[in-house]
């Protein structure tokens, strides 16, 4: 394992290090010490690495990640793996507002909760969340899905597209256009496999889904109450 | 009293209201009947104040002059000298405003690059993404981060030469996006992962941060992502210039991009493109003096745009103390929208040859906003790039006769002092004096 030592080693060297690092390294697990709640901190990252990320960060950790396996051993800031492609982000503690924003793909998991926002804008990243969720969570949320084990704040999925979320505890109210939808045994497969990628042991059938009514989907006057 | 049946010398003729306009009470007909407002595209068609009210004094006798055709006016600009490792190198000062594919079809795009390219300027992205025909036809791609972040992919950041943080536009500051079902076809809709056909409205704020602070720590992560290398800009509609732009200074910006409600959209509510945000001419000194407030002048480029037609008005923002322009539909009309040679199918649009603003309809017969592809068919991208480059030399060549007829021998040498306004209201946006007066209002007394 390579150790960088982020009292030592200035966040720009730390990113064009694991920036630089080609798809087929043999430099594959990375720890990183000391990040002190650094923004912007293993972002932009390309390579099936592991990077671990021992104590809080800031802002944007892993952001854009595409392939590569991060992991933080502490809590994280606004908008962690925002706009992920691929590979996986793993929060331990709780993750602050907008976590998952508009990731395209790949899977991020928090252990504990996260704050507003979570899955904002999503396009088709898979969120696990141990934790609950706050306000207005998957607000827009166009693919993908948002698994939370605990409970949702106030406006869960407003707007949303074609996400699919599925919440085990309570959802303070869902928002415009979001409606609780049917789960098959298609979903009960997709949750239980998603539920199990996240190394959670919860029962799918105890969750219930909730999705888009696509009444909005089209501008029509009568919806004008809904915007 | 009149007498309608037998009018006299004391008939009244009718009057038409002033107020109540034909334009006005056709939209209250109009709004009455349907139960919605009306969606267009373009900038504001009201009429505002703008560079016409300017004219430049040229030199005379306590002014010299520059040979025209013999003494060099030079036209280059850089862009992104602050902070990115390799700034943007354009030969002339006039850009291509972001719009998207989707908005404007795969021909119109590609026609835009081609033209940009061979005149060694740039062109830019839009809200969707960024398509392999632009980044191939495109020398210089000013990649958009915009809310929505449709299309948004790190690999085609780092193809990039510059990234734009668009904040809001001209046409709606404030507003989000909108792409009406019949513009989202297969592609599109892929591009930015939504059902096909579905009206799409795009957020308004960003999805990760709220305010400048936030919009500081973006910006740091959008560097670190591409190795600091490309030029960041911030593009802000005109509202409250001085702000906006001590705050994207602020916030690590490279470059400024300011734009008036000139500026086109490709749909928005006719309300909000007329009611909402500042012309152009209003809003370049405040951002310009925010600018010299925090000694960035010239270090943080600014590029405005909302109007600009001819090489006058190139050399009137660039007077008033902007390092560039951009164009949207300027360009549009160059690539041949609004084209008199297609009344006749104008005419069947219940529009005409310089109305035609139903750009969100998606059945332009220009080829240009459009998604049908025997629509898009029509734009040929070779001799449409072709026509913007003419136009864009002609912007350039008209801007440089000015400057030589003032004394420069750099567009960028020149300065409020060779202008004056020919309305209270433009010399006291403009900050420059009334014709044949010493007279800035709001900065001297009469």
């Amino acid at each position: 394992m390579n150790t960088i030592d982020l009292e030592k080693t200035t966040l720009r060297e730390v990113n064009q290090r694991l920036q630089g690092l080609p798809a087929e390294t043999n430099e594959r697990l990375w720890k990183l010490t000391n990040p002190h709640g650094e923004h912007a901190c293993a972002v932009g990252l390309t390579a099936p690495i592991e990077v671990h990320i021992d104590g809080h960060i800031g802002y944007y950790c892993a952001g854009m990640n595409q392939k590569a396996k991060v992991v933080i051993h502490g809590q994280c800031g606004v908008g962690v793996a925002e706009n992920m492609m691929s590979g996986e982000v793993v929060v331990k503690g709780t993750a602050s507002a907008a976590a998952g924003a508009t990731g395209q793909g790949g899977l991020l998991v928090i252990e504990g909760d996260a704050g507003t926002r979570c899955g904002i804008s999503m396009k088709g990243i898979d969120i696990v969340v141990k934790g609950s969720v706050g306000a207005m969570s998957a607000f827009m949320a166009q693919s993908g899905s948002l698994v939370v084990c605990g409970d949702a704040g106030a406006n869960l999925g407003d707007s949303i597209y074609e996400a699919k979320l599925y919440v085990r505890g309570t959802v303070e109210s869902l928002g415009a256009d979001c409606i609780e939808k049917k789960m098959t045994p298609h979903h009960l497969e997709k949750l239980g496999r998603l539920l199990k990628s996240a190394g959670i042991d919860a029962d799918p059938k105890s969750f219930r889904r909730y999705g888009s009514k696509r009444s909005l989907y089209n501008f029509h006057v009568d919806n004008v109450d809904a915007y | 009293m009149s007498d309608r049946a037998n009018p006299t010398p004391f008939y009244t003729p009718p009057r038409p209201s002033a107020t109540f306009d034909a334009h006005s009470i056709a939209e209250i007909q109009r709004a009455a009947a349907t139960g919605i407002y009306d969606i267009r595209g373009g900038g504001a068609k009201r009429k505002v104040p703008h560079f016409d009210d300017l004219l430049f004094l040229g030199a005379s006798i306590s002014r010299y002059p520059l040979e025209g055709y013999r003494e060099k006016c030079a036209t280059n600009v850089t862009l992104g000298t602050r902070y990115a490792k390799k700034p943007i190198e354009l030969k002339i000062p006039v850009t291509i405003a972001g719009m998207s594919f989707g908005a404007l079809s795969g021909n119109a795009k590609e026609a835009l690059g081609r033209g940009a390219t061979q005149m060694g300027t740039s062109t830019t992205t839009g809200d969707g993404g960024m398509t392999p025909e632009e980044r191939l036809s495109s020398k210089t791609l000013v990649y958009q981060l915009l809310p929505s972040r449709y299309g948004m992919n790190p690999d085609d950041l780092r193809k990039a030469d510059a990234i734009e943080v668009v904040i809001g536009q001209g046409a709606k500051p404030g507003g989000g996006g909108m792409l009406l079902g019949q513009k989202i076809t297969e592609r599109v809709a892929k591009m930015r992962n939504l059902p096909v056909g579905i009206d799409q409205r795009s957020a308004c704020r960003h999805p990760d941060w709220t305010g400048p602070d936030d919009l500081t720590i973006k910006i740091h992560e959008l560097r670190e992502i591409t190795n600091w290398e490309k030029p960041i800009y911030i593009k802000v509609g005109a509202t409250r210039p001085y702000f906006d732009t001590a705050l994207a200074v602020k916030s690590g910006a490279d470059v400024v991009v300011l734009d008036g409600m000139q500026g086109g959209t490709a749909a928005t509510q006719d309300v909000f493109i007329e009611h909402v945000g500042l012309p152009i001419l209003a809003a370049i000194r405040p951002a310009v003096q925010a600018l010299q407030d925090l000694d960035m002048h010239r270090k943080v480029q600014l590029i405005v745009s909302g109007g600009i037609r001819n090489g006058a008005d190139v050399a009137k923002c660039l007077a008033l103390g902007a390092d560039a322009v951009a164009i949207g539909t300027a360009a549009l009309i160059a690539l041949g929208d609004n084209d008199p040679k297609l009344e006749a199918e104008y005419q069947k649009l219940g529009s005409t040859a310089g109305c035609y603003d139903d750009w969100h309809e998606g059945r332009d017969p220009a080829g240009i906003t459009t998604q049908d592809p025997q629509l898009a068919a029509r734009l040929d991208p070779v001799k449409a790039g072709h026509r913007l480059a003419n136009y864009l030399a002609v912007l350039t060549m008209e801007a440089q006769i000015i400057a030589r007829a003032c004394g420069k021998s750099h567009l960028h040498n020149l300065e409020p002092d060779d202008l004056v306004a020919l309305t209270v209201e433009s010399a006291a946006m403009a900050r420059v004096p009334l014709a044949g007066t010493s007279w800035i209002p709001g900065q001297s007394n009469y």
